[in-house]
């Protein structure tokens, strides 16, 4: 076999690839428009829009969504503070201390979503606070902070420490050394954290069925539903969502060619005048 | 520490210490020892707890060996206890799950990663991170449709004449084999990727002068190179599979239960949060073993797997 067909035996898995990842997405998002009362793109019963009247319609569904986004919300305001806290602590110090205290807070990654649930709600029960959302938050964070942490321990490799101690040399206090100098250079790190802390909370369906009480999220609202008699207003609400996450991630995409392109422009502009300096 | 004191004073040092101890402490470490004591603890109604009858005792892990079934292993009747045939079963299917994630990942990192020109590669990923950041529930749900007795996949096999009759997809173990593969192959595919792409391409190139035909390039240049990868992206496709509840509880059958659902079954449905907190330990074992194995057999460090 030669290079050439191989090369073009790549091409063609990676396109069986794609096709295999996104058309079963288009084949969910499709059965919204059918008029079918079954959730189905086949066959197929004319177009209709009377599944998006339903799920605009269902009171359920809008309590799940705002409580979906209220745990990511609390999921991100204490998961980004702990984690960054986390990746300074581990960042100075070193040698065996540091390696168990990294192992520790990065073994919850790992760990199964009902065991982190199921341990969750045992020893806050023991504590006296009963089920609900509030323990899912608890529960979500206990791994999310982790994200947080090795994103802001990467950015922290290549901060240079000089610049802290140049500024506490000419006189700034530890509050101004952290919000001036640090965190500003933390930022893109805690942005990104910020972002995965919110879209893993979302995800999230183990520690929340175990933890939530009678409470319900949107992937548990979605759950149910597909157990106990689906209508296709549930293929809608996927449509949805995947048209939301699309578009975030376009928006991404966008911001981060830009930001390279900047970067590009600068480095040229730097080259150039090292040129002229040079001459 | 004293550096941390040096550069950020005590009240900022406090605080960073204060929140690490709060997750650790609070939100990892007292939870799971929690779960651990309340194993050995026999499930009693609220007035007995602390009482004569609340005691320690293996209880909770022996009701993992009662109920024994018949259970035909290589063709001899065995009779199994039920939960242990359910926590082996999720054992093998998830290996099985692991291995046909690497099957497939293996050629589409090596494209990525030495074959694709750079300049396409930001919207391939674009491509490929979109199924990603959509939810684990969905893409249970686009299975679930797919594999129906009167679905599309049916349909278009009968249409092309390869069935007869439409096969009941959504029995046994094999639609939450599909479903786990769809949902977790990004997995596999994106540790591999970063593993194959610190190879230098002048490796793979010299082999190919030497004479090497291209499967033994692989073998031999290739493959060990991305060891650390394969180990991750496997830990990885193992643990989640494993410890997946949507899947198997949307695509599986009665016959086909996962350990997950039965944790999920004294929890929620039983309400003995002690059983449940022993079978819970349990699967917490399992999972400490298949990842200290992974990182024996692949000779690799924790560190190099949570990246």
């Amino acid at each position: 076999m030669d290079d050439k067909m191989r090369r073009t035996l790549y091409h063609i898995y990676m396109g069986l690839f794609l096709v295999y990842l996104l058309v079963p997405l288009a084949l969910m998002g499709g059965a919204a428009f059918n008029d079918s009362k079954l959730p189905s793109v086949y066959p197929w019963k004319g177009l209709t829009n009377r599944w998006f009247v339903e799920l605009w319609n269902d009171d359920t569904m809008w309590t799940s969504f705002a409580n979906t986004i209220l745990v990511a919300l609390a999921v991100v305001v204490m998961a980004v503070p702990i984690g960054t806290a986390a990746a300074i602590l581990v960042n100075s110090i070193s040698g065996r201390v540091r390696s168990v205290l990294y192992g520790v807070m990065v073994a919850p990654v790992l760990a199964p979503g009902a065991v982190i649930g199921i341990s969750t709600i045992l020893f806050w029960n023991k504590l006296n606070v009963p089920v609900g959302l509030h323990l899912s938050v608890m529960g979500q964070v206990s791994y999310i902070a982790a994200f947080v942490m090795l994103m802001v321990l990467a950015r922290l490799q290549s901060f240079d420490l000089n610049l802290e101690e140049a500024a506490l040399d000419l006189g700034a206090t530890h509050g101004q050394v952290m919000r001036r100098i640090l965190l500003p250079h933390l930022y893109p790190a805690i942005g990104a954290g910020a972002a995965i802390a919110f879209f893993q909370s979302i995800e999230n369906f183990n520690i929340t069925l175990f933890t939530r009480g009678r409470s319900q999220t949107l992937t548990v609202y979605v759950f149910s539903k597909v157990r106990s008699g689906v209508t296709p207003s549930i293929n809608a609400l996927a449509l949805l969502l995947i048209i939301a996450t699309l578009s975030a991630a376009l928006l991404y995409e966008v911001r981060r060619r830009r930001l390279a392109g900047i970067e590009a422009a600068r480095e040229a502009e730097a080259r150039r005048a090292e040129e002229a300096g040079v001459l | 520490m004293d550096e941390l004191l040096r550069r950020y004073g005590p009240t900022l040092t406090g605080a960073f210490l204060l929140l690490t101890a709060f997750w650790l402490l609070m939100l990892v470490i007292l939870p799971n020892v929690t779960l651990f004591e309340a194993s050995f603890r026999p499930y009693l109604p609220v007035v007995d707890v602390g009482g004569p009858k609340d005691f320690y005792s293996l209880g909770n892990y022996l009701k993992f060996f009662s109920n024994s079934t018949d259970t035909s292993i290589l063709g001899m009747n065995v009779p199994l206890p039920i939960h242990l045939k359910i926590f082996f079963g999720t054992i093998y299917y998830s290996t099985m799950v692991t291995v046909i994630t690497f099957v497939m990942a293996y050629p589409l990192a090596f494209y990525l990663a030495k074959v694709v020109t750079p300049k396409s590669l930001p919207t391939l990923f674009l491509l490929l991170f979109v199924p990603m950041w959509v939810s684990e529930v969905l893409r249970a749900f686009a299975w679930w449709l797919i594999l129906a007795y009167k679905g599309p996949l049916n349909a278009i096999l009968q249409g092309l004449g390869i069935l007869d009759d439409p096969v009941r997809w959504i029995a046994g173990y094999r639609a939450i084999i599909i479903g786990l593969v769809y949902t977790y192959v990004l997995f596999m595919v994106f540790p591999i990727y970063n593993a194959i792409q610190s190879l230098d391409t002048n490796q793979i190139e010299a082999a190919q002068d030497l004479g090497s035909p291209w499967w033994r390039t692989h073998w031999r240049v290739i493959l060990p190179h991305a060891k650390p990868g394969i180990a991750s992206g496997s830990v990885m496709v193992f643990m989640l599979a494993a410890g997946s509840l949507l899947v198997p509880a949307l695509l599986g059958s009665a016959t086909s239960l996962w350990f997950t659902q039965t944790i999920q079954q004294w929890m929620l449905e039983a309400q003995d949060w002690n059983t449940g907190a022993a079978y819970a330990f349990l699967f917490l074992i399992l999972c400490t073993c298949f990842v200290s194995l992974i990182m024996w057999l692949f000779k690799v460090q924790l560190t190099d797997i949570a990246k």
